[in-house]
């Protein structure tokens, strides 16, 4: 089977300072991969890489496009890369802020994003938005009101529906629960584990939430200081820590 | 189905002066189809251990863990996923689930896993629940709130839900009344009967008896102090 997504030696750096240093993995198709670690870690910078926001200095992201296979995200044209970020990859960022358009109305976010990739019957679109609306349990009389207007839980899942409406294989989420109440974390991690299963989709997750990749993540990725230290099954390296610095993870979790 | 072979584990605190603790060396067993075999021995002598290995959720340090075709001690955590949706089910004591997800969804997960539609996966998971008494108005809740013994019969419904041709099962029939106790080890009769092999811990000694075909006293594969 191809990767959907394979990471070779991926490296960024700022001056002197390591970001993230000679990262690989391969993620196939419908798997949750969860990357932890403390903040400075490298974590987002991988990320970051990964979705093209940041250039890295050395290594590839091959991704399988659905036309001509494996390629390099990294090498390819700017309008190529631009264009995955429309269609197959989706980016769901910790402020929901940095993923909406405050301004536009919540059916606007989500028909912007279809717009974004040729839909053009504005009847379509307005059904998809309230389609959308619907999977993630926003009242779909809201349609027309400013995301300003939202909670921001709502926001969150506004900004999931904007990113999921055209159908992606592949999302990106930086601590996508991280700042919620734990009641509206729930909420959202039952929604984003039905929506994985339901779409088959892939996913990267960036948390310092050891919880929440226990429930979302097939695999884990422990980073410290710009380096993977340890990865396997997320159970095993929860429950079976080799690495001195996920034992100290694991083991500072306060217990409810 | 299931075959051990001198199988080791250690553990390594890192964080207490690198403490190395070896809790087994040398295991070997052998589960065949339609076989029940129990692990005894004291409290820590590695029950618990052993069959979370199997299960893949702790490394071995060495030797070799069959099942079916693959080796869970060498085997990538894509083809453990895949082994622990098709072929390897494990109940443990503790129901850990996604809050706010309702009780027959949380039993009809495996199945959905599998690509089983989801209102056959309910009705499985519907009949699931009534055998083992959990009534009916509970369906719908998450079992997040429900009384201890309530969620260890939710575990046992999700670990039966998919025919797994192997189980681990950890202490099935603790907390539970007489009556469920009775349906829980029909279950794993029906599970032996159709080919299911099955690696249990049973403190229930009279549940055991009746079950398990042999017991496994693994002390014999706890390290001899230097």
């Amino acid at each position: 089977m191809i990767p959907l997504l394979s990471v070779q030696h991926l490296t960024k750096t700022y001056g002197r300072h390591i970001g993230c240093s000679d990262v690989s993995f391969d993620l196939f198709p419908g798997e949750v991969m969860g990357i932890v670690g403390e903040s400075g870690s490298g974590k987002s910078t991988l990320l970051n890489c990964m979705a093209g926001h940041l250039p890295p200095d050395a290594g590839r992201v091959m991704f399988d496009t659905r036309t001509e296979g494996p390629r390099d995200t990294v090498t390819m044209s700017e309008p190529e890369r631009r264009m995955l970020g429309r269609t197959d990859w989706a980016f769901v960022h910790q402020h929901a802020r940095d993923g909406l358009r405050m301004g536009v109305s919540a059916g606007g976010n989500v028909g912007e994003r279809l717009m974004a990739v040729g839909a053009r019957h504005y009847g379509d679109i307005r059904a998809a938005a309230t389609d959308w609306l619907g999977r993630v349990e926003i009242d779909t009389g809201r349609i027309d009101d400013r995301p300003s207007t939202f909670s921001g839980g709502m926001q969150q899942r506004l900004q999931i529906a904007r990113n999921l409406v055209t159908g992606p294989r592949l999302v990106f989420m930086d601590e996508p629960t991280g700042g919620l109440d734990v009641s509206v974390q729930a909420r959202l991690l039952d929604l984003l584990r039905g929506l994985v299963r339901q779409m088959g989709l892939s996913a990267v997750i960036v948390t310092h939430d050891l919880a929440v990749v226990r429930l979302l993540a097939d695999r884990l990725m422990v980073m410290k200081d710009g380096r993977v230290v340890e990865t396997g099954l997320t159970d095993q390296v929860l429950d079976d820590p080799q690495h001195g610095y996920t034992q100290l993870l694991v083991s500072s979790v306060l217990q409810v | 189905m299931i075959r051990i072979s001198d199988l080791s584990k250690t553990f390594t605190l890192h964080n207490q002066g690198s403490a190395v603790i070896e809790v087994m060396r040398g295991a070997n067993l052998e589960v065949a189809p339609g076989e029940c075999v129990a692990l005894v021995g004291a409290s820590g002598a590695g029950k618990s251990t052993l069959m979370r290995m199997i299960y893949g959720n702790y490394l071995a340090a060495s030797g070799s863990i069959m099942v079916g075709d693959l080796d869970v001690a060498r085997a990538a955590p894509r083809e453990i996923l895949a082994l622990r949706r098709e072929v390897l089910g494990y109940v443990s004591q503790f129901l850990r689930v996604v809050p706010r997800v309702p009780t027959v969804d949380v039993v009809a997960e495996p199945l959905r896993t599998l690509g089983v539609e989801e209102e056959v996966a309910r009705d499985r998971a519907r009949a699931l629940l009534g055998r083992l008494n959990i009534p009916q108005t509970l369906w719908s809740l998450s079992p997040t709130t429900f009384s201890g013994g309530e969620q260890q019969r939710v575990n046992i419904a999700r670990g039966f839900v998919h025919a797994y041709p192997a189980l681990l099962l950890d202490e099935p029939t603790a907390s539970l009344d007489a009556i469920n106790r009775e349906v829980v080890l029909s279950l794993i009769e029906e599970a032996k009967a159709r080919g299911a092999a099955i690696v249990g811990i049973f403190h229930d000694v009279e549940a055991r008896n009746r079950v398990c075909d042999r017991v496994i006293d693994v002390a014999r594969f706890t390290p001899v102090a230097a």
